[in-house]
């Protein structure tokens, strides 16, 4: 009874909407599947055991198991690696947006000789692979007696990612209105005022989704940290996992609970710096 | 329109100013590694010790290497899929989504979720789709009554890899995209309803262009973006079987760090910036340079 209640529930709000919303929604959820089962596959798989997850890799948890969470738990210092993570990942994410920022300003709104050049260079540092500087910059840190503090993460991180920074913030700042820059130059505002005060609160979209993907990057990115953080003491989350899967061999379900444990601070943080992007876009609107 | 750029006399300082911590930590940490890889081209270095002289060796070894010709191939093949596909869909979907109310945050929020998984993660995932034995594909088949297929053979590995790494990133685009369209004022859009455009019309005539600049952004990082492609190749298929799916990230990763040849790997490196920056260059002259302002 309940259920055809419901049904004819559903079947009102489809006729509510127009035959073009109703394809329009079929196709997002069909890409939003995709997007999900990854994410609730690896969640099943942390409460199993190995066996099961080889010999059935698609099938429910015959009991709630919760082995995989208390052995990672126990074995490891989980929450000083969380604290190194954030600590190198959010500095990294502050310097990034900062300098990005200015640079990006520049870009957007002045003309200057070397800008072709700079735009060039930009482009080239898009393609190098983490794995062609590092050897380089694992020299350039032992020179300059950093590896393994947290300046050796954070340092190659920013320089990674301002280049992708820059170009998504001079992308957004060149196409913002004139108009109000002119009024406050006219005012004899100086350039310094006019980027805090108004191209800062004018693009922090973008500065929201810049700061998001640099600090996911950066939070991921275990290769560069294995080579240069990879001391006990200053070890982020990533290089952690990546010491529990090898010492603990082909245990799967314990490297999907880490899994599941390394992606839980990501998505919250996305969460909530989405509100904020939303927050922008009311503020934005109403100003205008 | 033309965008105006203002100027007044202390514009010089300004520049050098904004401009010059950002420029100091690449140069150090990303430009400088290059050149340095570009001056180990020149020696054979095995361990990277004991360096030896060997001018153009490594280049001419690059050009009668068999291998770097499939992997440059297999890379412009990506290339390819990853502007059609990743750009194509991220902009669809950021097209979609903006049209509706409800559901929006969920869509976004969910996009998102291939790209926090790590690489890692979502390799292992697909290891076990892919798996002969025991995998989720060969399971529909079985049931169905085919034959089970050896998904990852030479003649559907490249493929095979592919859409993981093409579906991880299409989320990214999305929300750039969905960024970008912020900036829009929705002044414009009553101005195109008033006027009487219809959906079509107001994307193709008012959305889209008035994105353009991030656009070109995105697909310059599209196409770099196949350059570098690296994680769920060598997670799922190592470059193989036969170099099949092999890409110029994984054959480099594996000169350096698995056969130890410092030189040679560097070489592939320069290999992949030259080409890089002659399609992005290209890519560039095609789109033009349009800038347009909000006003």
């Amino acid at each position: 009874m309940i259920f055809l209640k419901l049904l004819t529930r559903i079947q009102d709000y489809f006729e509510d909407i127009s035959m073009g919303k109703f394809v329009i929604y079929m196709v997002l959820i069909a890409w939003a599947s995709t997007t999900i089962m990854p994410l609730l596959w690896v969640t099943n798989n942390s409460f199993r055991t190995t066996e099961e997850i080889v010999n059935h890799p698609f099938s429910l948890p015959s009991s709630f198991n919760l082995e995989n969470y208390e052995l990672a738990q126990a074995r490891v210092a989980i929450l000083n690696s969380y604290k190194n993570s954030i600590i190198m990942s959010g500095t990294t994410v502050i310097i990034v947006l900062f300098l990005g920022g200015l640079a990006g300003y520049v870009i957007a709104r002045f003309d200057f000789v070397f800008k072709s050049v700079i735009k060039k260079l930009l482009v080239i540092g898009l393609m190098i692979p983490a794995f062609v500087t590092v050897v380089p910059v694992y020299e350039l840190l032992i020179k300059f007696d950093l590896v393994n503090t947290y300046l050796a993460l954070i340092l190659p991180h920013t320089a990674g990612n301002l280049v992708f920074a820059i170009m998504m913030l001079a992308a957004y700042m060149s196409s913002l209105s004139t108009e109000i820059e002119e009024a406050a130059l006219l005012d004899g505002a100086s350039r310094w005022q006019i980027f805090t005060r108004i191209f800062v609160p004018m693009s922090r979209p973008a500065f929201a989704t810049v700061g998001i993907f640099t600090f996911l990057w950066s939070y991921n990115d275990l290769f560069s940290a294995l080579v240069y953080v990879s001391h006990k003491e200053v070890q982020p989350i990533t290089v952690l996992l990546a010491k529990v899967s090898t010492m603990y061999g082909t245990d799967l379900g314990l490297q999907a609970t880490a899994v599941v444990i390394t992606v839980i601070p990501v998505l919250l943080v996305y969460i909530i710096l989405q509100k904020q992007i939303i927050k922008g876009l009311t503020q934005g609107a109403v100003k205008g | 329109m033309e965008v105006v750029f203002i100027k007044t006399k202390d514009d010089k300082k300004v520049i050098f100013f904004f401009l010059f911590p950002a420029l100091l930590m690449m140069t150090i940490f990303l430009f400088y590694p290059i050149v340095r890889s570009f001056y180990k081209t020149f020696y054979i270095a095995v361990q990277n010790i004991n360096p030896r002289f060997v001018g153009l060796h490594n280049y001419r070894k690059l050009l009668t290497d068999p291998a770097v010709w499939i992997a440059t191939k297999n890379t412009f093949i990506f290339m390819i899929a990853a502007v059609i596909f990743q750009v194509g869909i991220g902009i669809v979907l950021a097209v979609l989504v903006d049209m509706i109310r409800a559901g929006k945050e969920f869509f976004k929020t969910v996009y998102f979720f291939p790209i926090v998984m790590s690489a890692a993660s979502l390799g292992l995932l697909f290891k076990l789709l892919y798996n002969y034995n025991s995998g989720l594909l060969n399971a529909f088949l079985i049931n169905f009554g085919y034959e089970p297929v050896l998904w990852l053979d030479a003649s559907k590995a490249l493929l095979m890899v592919m859409i993981p790494t093409l579906w991880q990133y299409v989320g990214f685009y999305f929300v750039i995209i969905l960024t970008a369209m912020t900036k829009i004022p929705e002044q414009l859009y009553e101005v195109a309803y008033l006027e009487g455009a219809s959906t079509i019309q107001r994307v193709t005539k008012v959305t889209l262009p008035l994105i353009f600049e991030d656009i070109k952004v995105i697909l310059v990082l599209a196409i770099t973006g196949a350059l570098r492609v690296f994680d769920f190749v060598w997670l799922i298929t190592q470059g193989g079987p036969f170099d099949s799916s092999q890409v110029l990230g994984t054959y480099m990763y594996s000169a350096v760090f698995q056969r130890r040849l410092f030189g040679y790997g560097s070489t592939i490196a320069i290999l992949i910036i030259v080409l890089g920056v002659i399609i992005t260059s290209i890519t560039n002259k095609l789109l033009g340079k349009r800038d347009v302002s909000i006003d």
